[in-house]
């Protein structure tokens, strides 16, 4: 059989010619497209949809629009340029020309990241499946097919990794990538927080404004790797996941929008009120941001861990931005604070920097999220509502780490159990916020119209009409 | 109860004991239902046995396994309706990373040869209840069971492990820490499950360790199940298990009472067991009584007694000493074996353990005096028995002698309380060191005229003429050179190298047989102690050091 390789999966990885890559694409594809119809969005294989395509990674190659049916998107292997003569910037390894083969001492190391990150796309589109059934609009419906079919591709990314560097080995995983089910009990996907159901679009947005916002600043990381392929690949990456926050942080700026519009209309800021009226209230956001916001900071992982520093020391994963801090990037005598409870309070205690690594990511996380929410109080002050919403401490609701189940308030105050219990509340939403956000959801797909708990975009998609019709339903 | 502060490896005062009650467990869970034990470990990680290292992932260190030995000894006599014991997890998909890490990395050498020694007498224990009392064991790797997780799960009868794509089995420590997987793990690789070689050599280089289904294939697990129905999966193999052993199906077991024990600066001192230490010649004298009284002869008053029965009262307190004294006094290269008592109360306590072997209790504490010499065997402390008089080195006790590297008996003829020895049936079979033979057989390397010999004098109590004529003691001074010729024998012994004394002592001991046991003990343990001091594992730059660290090791490439 004679394939065009070339027309039918993107690529600048000259796949026509390796012959190895092809055979492992062969049998690996056929299961991604069964995989992507039976875990997809639910019942749109037949839908004709308004999607961005990367054909290259030039400038006019990355964003082809056009209408296609998902299944037959196509899902494209792209590298970024490589950097003529780039050298390690970290690590024992500090220097060196970077590797463009996997060193045999690091197989498994690189394997296991590569797993891990990998993983993590099928499962959110698996997590997200049925809001198309919900969705607020015909632009958001779009919007989240443009995010499914994206995940898709970074986990062709990672899968193209795995089969051009890891040998039957990764074969193997890549299959298992396949394999694995988001919250299925028998067959889970590796983390946690991929695990838990995404319900309803406030959930979605709060999603892919946090949790891909934590896919920005791992793939950052690994931008950095001394593991040439990886660092590329993941640089193409970020370009999507940025899309993906754009998402988020515009869909909860127009429910805002929307809510702040109803209250100076109606002066009033009673949530009964405004759930009367159809409007998500503010102290509701702020509980689903408080949630999200939570279980995103537990993905960076333990506080001090022995499996980061290997993965400095050895070059697989750097820092965000590496390249831009000053200092030795060895980080052998260097110090960084982590948080621990003493005296019932939050103290910093210096601990060995190259174990804080998660650390500091994590903080680097959790300040990209403060501005990303300072945009939504700006938005809020121009409607003339002073209501401030608020990124949690990084140490409340932890699952993971030395402050899992230290009762710690979104202040960041220890405090004790009744404290915790008496105001949880008012911290976390609650079975009837959930059930409350959940009645909202009604699907409109109508062009141009819009559920009433969210405001329209302030422009559509790449240059269309709002009213377009992003998604044909034939 | 006194503890005085003793001088002890690990820091002052800071006494190493091992006893424990499931109250008090912080590590392990023990569960009876039926004739299914649950044994789920749940380890505190703030709770390890020394300052400075957390045990996190459920890894272990010595106060870990002193409770699930505790546990252990609980089912047996406890609980003797159990049948299969179901070693598992309460944590979700982690079984067990194995030992602690950053114990090891702190640890001196010494404290890292006698943690390991302990955890495999541990596992070793469990298949020498699986071999000789009918209790089976499951383990349930419920996640991640990695190094000395799989190694306990190995000691086990039959392994499962849950396939949620993601768990899997594993021994990382050559590839990751520059050591060998110190508790027999490649051993019953071997010798036990059969993996092939070349398997076990990929299985043994991949720090990602083995999933289930191809686990299965490798001969690495037996079973495996997905999460929804590993738990009754589990079950079904714990009863199918329980259905084939012949522990009892009603009856009541034996409380383990804590031992009286008063430590001073002199030793240890139990009703039984008399350790005297004394420092400047590095040597404990152990003595050992026979019972004080004619022990019972029948069942019902002998399960009355429970642990003041003499045989298994001796045996815990003479298995605390050997701990005990391994443990916190590692410059006491010496130990002299005494007994005192009478003899013929020993030899009638041996014959109605014989008779009784059958019944539960009287299996049990067979298995407890036999797993206590076998620890004898291991340590690694010169053993001298001596036959002076007023002892009683008859049957159970005449092991002694025969696990001692040396014996001297007081030859006078003429004296009335010139001592006298005595064999029983149970020196022929009962008390099988860990190569599988009876001390006498392996004495006399299965070489049948002397061992027939011996035989034909059961139970009568030979003088030390007779005792030397059958070769079943090394030397027997008379009166007049006795004190010199002990006091220089011990001097001289003291004054030799310890390292080169345990080799040779270890080299001497087993005979001429090789099982699984005296493999772990010998081969890969010797190997391990080896890595364990070289710079490639402890070095500045070594493997063990540097982990976690981030630091990478750093090897001299040099083979030796």
């Amino acid at each position: 059989m004679n394939i065009d390789y070339d027309q039918k999966i993107p690529n600048n990885v000259d796949l026509s010619s390796d012959k190895a890559l092809q055979r492992a694409l062969e049998h690996w594809q056929p299961e991604f497209l069964s995989w992507w119809r039976e875990m997809g969005p639910e019942g749109s294989n037949k839908f004709d949809v308004y999607l961005r395509t990367a054909t290259s990674v030039d400038q006019a190659g990355w964003a082809q629009f056009g209408y296609v049916k998902m299944p037959d998107y196509r899902w494209g292997i792209f590298l970024n340029p490589a950097e003529q003569d780039r050298k390690i910037a970290f690590g024992a390894h500090l220097g060196e020309p970077v590797w463009q083969e996997v060193p045999g001492e690091y197989r498994s190391n690189l394997r296991r990241i590569i797993v891990t990150q990998g993983d993590t796309e099928p499962a959110s589109v698996e997590q997200q499946r049925h809001l198309g059934l919900t969705c607020p609009s015909m632009y958001d419906l779009r919007n989240l097919f443009q995010v499914n079919v994206e995940e898709g591709r970074h986990l062709w990314a990672m899968v193209y990794l795995l089969h051009r560097h890891f040998g039957r080995d990764g074969r193997e995983e890549a299959e298992a990538l396949l394999g694995r089910r988001s919250g299925d009990a028998d067959n889970p996907r590796i983390l946690g927080a991929f695990n838990e159901r995404t319900p309803d679009w406030l959930s979605f947005f709060m999603f892919t404004f946090f949790t891909d916002r934590d896919g920005k600043f791992q793939l950052s990381a690994l931008t950095e790797s001394a593991f040439d392929p990886l660092a590329r690949t993941t640089r193409f990456m970020l370009t999507e996941e940025g899309h993906h926050m754009f998402v988020g942080r515009n869909g909860i700026r127009r429910i805002i929008d929307r809510t702040a519009e109803v209250m100076v209309r109606e002066r009033t800021d009673d949530p009964a009120r405004l759930r009367a009226l159809g409007v998500i209230d503010l102290p509701t956001l702020q509980r689903y941001l408080n949630f999200h916001s939570s279980v995103t900071v537990d993905l960076f992982g333990s506080d001090l861990s022995s499996n980061a520093a290997t993965f400095y020391t050895t070059g697989l994963k750097g820092r965000f931005r590496e390249e831009r801090i000053a200092d030795d990037h060895l980080l052998k005598d260097a110090t960084y604070p982590v948080l621990e409870v003493s005296d019932a309070e939050l103290v910093g205690r210096a601990a060995p920097a190259l174990n804080a690594l998660n650390e500091r990511l994590r903080d680097d996380f959790v300040a990209d999220s403060i501005s990303g929410v300072e945009a939504w109080n700006i938005a809020l002050r121009k409607r003339g509502i002073d209501h401030q919403l608020a990124v949690p401490h990084k140490a409340f609701n932890r699952q993971i780490g030395p402050l899992a189940g230290v009762k710690i308030s979104p202040q960041g105050r220890v405090v004790s159990a009744a404290t915790w219990d008496a105001h949880v509340r008012e911290w976390l939403p609650t079975a009837e916020d959930r059930e409350f956000v959940q009645s909202l959801m009604g699907r409109v797909v109508e062009p141009g119209k819009f559920a009433n708990w969210i405001s329209p975009p302030s422009g559509g998609i790449n240059g269309q009409a709002i009213e377009c019709e992003y998604v044909r339903f034939n | 109860m006194a503890q005085a502060a003793v001088t002890s490896p690990t820091g002052p005062g800071q006494l190493v004991t091992f006893d424990t009650h499931p109250q008090r467990y912080r590590h392990w869970k023990l569960s009876c239902e039926g004739p299914v034990a649950t044994l789920a470990m749940n380890v505190d990680e703030d709770a390890g046995l020394r300052p400075g290292y957390k045990l996190k992932l459920n890894s272990y260190d010595l106060g870990v396994d002193i409770e699930l030995n505790d546990a252990l000894q609980r089912i047996r006599f406890e609980h003797p309706e159990v049948r299969t014991v179901v070693l598992t997890s309460t944590r979700d998909r982690i079984f067990c990373s194995g030992a602690n890490i950053f114990m090891l990395g702190l640890s001196s050498h010494a404290w890292k040869v006698n943690f390991c020694k302990f955890t495999n007498e541990t596992r070793n224990g469990i298949e020498d209840s699986s071999r000789y009392s009918g209790l089976k064991f499951v383990a349930a790797c419920n996640g991640t069971t990695a190094g000395g997780g799989y190694e306990l799960a190995l000691a086990c009868d039959e392994i499962l492990l849950v396939d949620d794509r993601s768990a899997a089995v594993s021994l990382p420590e050559v590839a990751l820490l520059g050591v060998l997987p110190g508790t027999g793990g490649l051993t019953r690789l071997t010798d036990k499950r059969k993996v092939r070689r070349d398997l076990a050599d990929l299985f043994c280089t991949v720090t990602e360790g083995v999933r289930a289904p191809r686990a299965k294939e490798w001969r690495l697990i037996d079973g495996h199940a997905k999460p929804q129905q590993f738990a009754a999966a589990v079950q079904q193999r714990a009863a199918e298990l329980a259905a084939l052993s012949d522990r009892p199906q009603q009856a009541s077991g034996v409380e383990l009472i804590p031992l009286a024990r008063q430590v001073d600066a002199d030793g240890y001192h139990y009703p039984h067991v008399d350790v005297q230490i004394d420092r400047k010649a590095r040597t404990a004298t152990l003595t050992v009584q026979a019972p004080g009284t004619d022990q019972p002869s029948d069942l019902e008053q002998i399960l009355a007694l429970g642990t003041d029965w003499w045989p298994l009262a001796m045996a815990r307190e003479l298995d605390d000493a050997i701990l005990m004294l391994r443990s916190n006094e590692l410059q006491i290269g010496t130990w002299i074996l005494k007994t005192r008592g009478e003899g013929r109360r020993v030899l009638a306590v041996d014959s109605i353990m014989a008779e009784h072997a059958g019944n539960w209790f009287v299996r049990e504490t067979l298995g407890m005096l036999r797993r206590t010499l076998a620890r004898l065997d291991v340590s690694s402390r010169t053993l001298f028995a001596v036959i002076d008089g007023g002892s009683c080195f008859a049957g159970t006790l005449f092991e002694l002698a025969l696990a001692a590297d040396r014996s001297y008996m007081l030859s006078a003829p003429e004296r009335a309380d010139a001592p006298r020895v005595a064999l029983s049936s149970l020196n022929f079979g009962g008390f099988e060191t860990v190569a599988r033979v009876s001390r006498i057989e392996s004495r006399f390397y299965g070489h049948e005229p002397p061992i027939v010999q011996a035989r034909q004098s059961i139970g009568q109590f030979l003088g030390s003429e007779e005792a030397l004529r059958l070769g079943l003691v090394t030397a027997a001074p008379d009166a007049l050179d006795w004190d010199d010729e002990i006091r220089i024998a011990i001097e001289e012994r003291g004054s030799l190298s310890p390292d080169a004394l345990t080799g040779m002592e270890a080299n001497l001991r087993f005979g001429a047989a090789e099982t699984m046991e005296t493999r772990i003990f010998g081969r890969l343990s010797a190997w391990q102690n080896w890595i364990f001091i070289r710079p490639n594992a402890v070095g500045e730059a070594g493997a063990l050091k540097v982990f976690g660290t981030g630091d990478k090791a750093r090897f001299n490439w040099e083979r030796v």
